[in-house]
């Protein structure tokens, strides 16, 4: 039953994103909603699905639930094949022990089962993190002229910003001389992605050996990378131009979500030849009242909007009542704003209840970006001020404090 | 219970043949994102049928291309799923018996289907009904007063064109039906009418076919249900949910104009744990520019609002450019509408380029049609 496939992707899914806080109290930093109807996994499934790669193992860990089920069979992506298709994979009991993963090179080293099967040339390991267009097979192009052992995809990123990176120095042919994890005085700009081509024979060798290492870290950009440099491998540095964004933080999420807003958005999620998938509500279309005013924002189906809505996203099934107003902020799926309430740069998740006048964060120039998590009901009149991150024990202490 | 779903696809053609030129009457867009055989599609999967045969006759395309392999309404699946019945063409034909022009001539080509399926019952719906029906009620109902055929009727008032286009059925204090007009010409006012939606024993419906083969009948309407009135037991089954009847373009353009009214959505596409499916195509959210002024529209997924839409129903993928107004008007899937343009009580059908400063118009009662893919 299995096809011997030229390129497995591996996508490693299981990052808990602490830094998302309440977003990601019950689900994956990948199945975070981005952008009204995505989630953020949908770019790189996507990327896979438009490069040609039908083979994605997708490496799960931290609240698996929505992930999984999200992903499902693959469907959605047209990943659900006879041969390959979308796998997830979580970690599993053996005959002696079981093990989580314990980085990123160790969730491949347990995979590599997964990925003999199909007996590929290469293994393309990505993560879930990212807002982005690629093409992953202009790149295989890259290392299969190159000859290279392992490429890794870098993207110019301003000199200031380069020592939060891992960054690639490299001769003229493109060739990676020295990796440095985010150094002090960074030789150039050129930041890794995350995104990596290996040819297969020497991915597993270097897992092996990296394994059998009981003082390292298992990571990809710690260990695996600067053992093959050693080495004295091929190493290339694919170069990248386009829109890529880290939406590892509520501000850097925001500004994603805003990127996507405008009349000639800086992020295109509506380019034919590129098409973003995911997996579909079966909601009506969104209705605007008699009264509705909205500007400059993204609206999905099933939303009802009776107020006024700018400058924001609102993910699909989201009612804005009449008097209220949404603006700079990111709605997730099914909250409800009701009338006179009044939401500003405040990233919301879903099924919340914004009660009659509630005042929720502050305006984008003089303040701090508010947080609201998922599945809350805020009583009628309470004022969450601005730069908060509210969740269901937060928000009964600021109610228990207003009740006093 | 276990029922089969069979649905006729090309039946009311002639009633709006601006939109039907084409395609079939099924596969006609309505309400932003759906085809008409959506609410019949998913009015069956919500009420647990697992096996739909859809009769078809012509111009079928559109509607196989809507449908696929049945994913987006859980009916790809190896037992049962979803099976097009297109007709019987053969070498030897004559050509005079090919054409599924009524129910019951489709039925009697579709005979291998309803004689491989298993199932118990056999609900028939056309594809024009926009209602949320649940059809375990209506099997329910049949089960209970043991008929032989129930119908579902609703009560309307008809006026002197739509009388034409519809079947009245009156019934006694029980429901049972005592007399059938098929088209009458006569007969404003309110009355109770079929929706064309109706069960039966598959064995029962299988013995029918049988015998309008040998009998030559043509109408299941005219030839089973009015000559058996009395003899069979027919009972009709009272449905008091929204329900469009779309007999003409005219009654297209006011059943879609329906749909702004809160209550006609919810009744229609908000009853818990019976969505109406549709294909998925993946559009991206609606984006909406800096000028942009909506009022009481519905608008779905894909497209780009940079100008004024009022009273209206935007497909998906449909751009409305800067100092543009529509209003009034149905604007189908992937139109492009130039700037400066004024669109009023108009139907523009899919992919329709509508240059700058143009400016279209009907009125409520003739709205003005822009064929398929034309540019103006």
């Amino acid at each position: 039953m299995f096809k011997k496939k030229e390129c497995v992707a591996m996508l490693l899914a299981g990052g808990q994103g602490s830094r998302l806080y309440t977003l990601t109290e019950k689900t994956a930093k990948p199945a975070v909603v981005f952008g009204g109807k995505y989630r953020i996994i949908d770019f790189t499934l996507s990327n896979c699905v438009n490069s040609g790669i039908d083979t994605v193992g997708v490496l799960t860990q931290y609240q698996p639930l929505v992930l999984n089920e999200y992903i499902g069979n693959g469907q959605p992506w047209d990943l659900d094949k006879t041969y390959g298709g979308a796998m997830v994979l979580p970690p599993y009991q053996r005959q002696k022990g079981a093990d989580w993963y314990s980085g990123t090179a160790n969730a491949i080293y347990q995979n590599i089962d997964f990925i003999a099967r199909y007996d590929p040339d290469y293994v393309l390991i990505l993560s879930g993190d990212h807002i982005y267009k690629m093409d992953y097979y202009a790149m295989l192009d890259y290392h299969k002229k190159n000859n290279a052992d392992c490429t890794i995809a870098v993207i110019d990123v301003p000199l200031a910003e380069a020592s939060r990176f891992g960054i690639m120095n490299t001769n003229d042919d493109g060739s990676i001389y020295q990796f440095e994890e985010k150094p002090k005085e960074p030789k150039s700009t050129k930041a890794s992605m995350g995104i990596y081509i290996f040819n297969k024979q020497k991915l597993f060798d270097y897992l092996t050996a990296d394994e059998a290492d009981p003082n390292s870290s298992k990571d990809f950009g710690k260990n695996i990378i600067p053992a093959m440099l050693e080495g004295g491998e091929r190493m290339f540095a694919y170069p990248f131009s386009g829109y890529w964004k880290d939406v590892g933080t509520i501000s850097s999420l925001w500004e994603a979500n805003m990127d996507l807003l405008g009349e000639q958005p800086v992020f295109n999620l509506k380019e034919p030849s590129w098409r973003i998938y995911s997996r579909n509500s079966t909601e009506p279309p969104h209705y605007t009242g008699d009264n509705s005013i909205i500007v400059n924002s993204l609206i999905t189906e099933g939303c009802e909007i009776y107020g006024r809505v700018e400058n924001s996203v609102l993910s699909n099934g989201v009612t804005v009542e009449a008097g209220a107003v949404v603006k700079d902020s990111v709605i997730m799926e099914g909250t409800v704003i009701k009338s006179g309430a009044v939401v500003n740069y405040t990233v919301m998740d879903g099924n919340t209840v914004v009660g009659c006048g509630c005042s929720v964060g502050g305006s984008k120039e003089n303040g701090e970006i508010t947080l609201v998590g998922g599945g809350l009901k805020i009583p009628d009149g309470t004022v969450i001020e601005p730069g908060k991150m509210i969740n269901e024990s937060s928000l009964k202490e600021l109610t228990e404090k207003e009740d006093k | 219970m276990s029922a089969v779903g069979i649905i006729f696809s090309n039946v009311h053609d002639r009633n709006i043949p601006e939109l039907t030129q084409m395609r079939t009457m099924a596969s006609v867009p309505y309400g932003c994102r759906y085809r008409f055989i959506d609410f019949a599609l998913s009015n069956m999967v919500n009420s647990g049928i697992q096996k739909v045969g859809v009769i078809t006759q012509s111009n079928y395309q559109s509607l196989m291309d809507h449908i696929g392999n049945g994913k987006d309404w859980d009916l790809a699946s190896r037992s049962g799923g979803i099976k097009i019945l297109p007709p019987h063409i053969t070498a030897f034909a004559s050509t005079s018996r090919l054409s599924f022009a009524t129910r019951l001539s489709g039925l009697i080509n579709s005979l291998h289907f309803i004689e491989r399926c298993k199932e118990d019952y056999v609900v028939m719906s056309d594809c024009d009904v926009i209602c949320n029906i649940d059809f375990r009620k209506l099997i329910d109902a049949h089960e209970e007063t043991g008929a032989d055929i129930t119908i579902a009727v609703k009560n309307v008032v008809l006026n002197s064109e739509s009388c034409k286009k519809n079947v009245i059925i009156n019934s006694d204090d029980e429901g049972r039906a005592k007399d059938i007009f098929v088209y009458p010409t006569e007969k404003t006012g309110a009355h109770d009418i079929s929706l064309n939606i109706m069960v039966m024993k598959r064995e029962f419906l299988h013995s029918i076919i049988h015998d309008s083969k040998a009998h030559d009948y043509t109408s299941f309407n005219s030839d089973i249900i009015a000559r058996n009135i009395n003899s069979y037991k027919i009972m009709t089954y009272k449905y008091d949910g929204y329900f469009a009847c779309v007999s003409s373009f005219a009654e297209y353009y006011s059943s879609s104009m329906e749909l702004l009214k809160p209550d006609v959505r919810n009744a229609l596409f908000n009853i818990k744990d019976r969505p109406v499916l549709t294909k998925v195509r993946n559009s991206s959210p609606t984006r909406y520019g800096n000028n942009s002024s909506v009022k009481n529209s519905l608008i779905a997924d894909g497209c780009v609002i940079e100008g004024t839409v009022e009273n209206s129903i935007i497909f998906r993928g449909v751009k409305v450019s800067r100092g543009t107004c529509v209003k009034n008007s149905i604007i189908m899937q992937d139109c492009e509408i130039g700037e400066n343009v004024v669109i009023n009580c108009s139907v523009l059908d899919k992919n329709v380029v509508v240059r700058d400063c143009r400016v279209l118009s009907g009125h409520e009662t003739k709205p003005y049609f822009a064929e398929k893919g034309i540019m103006i």
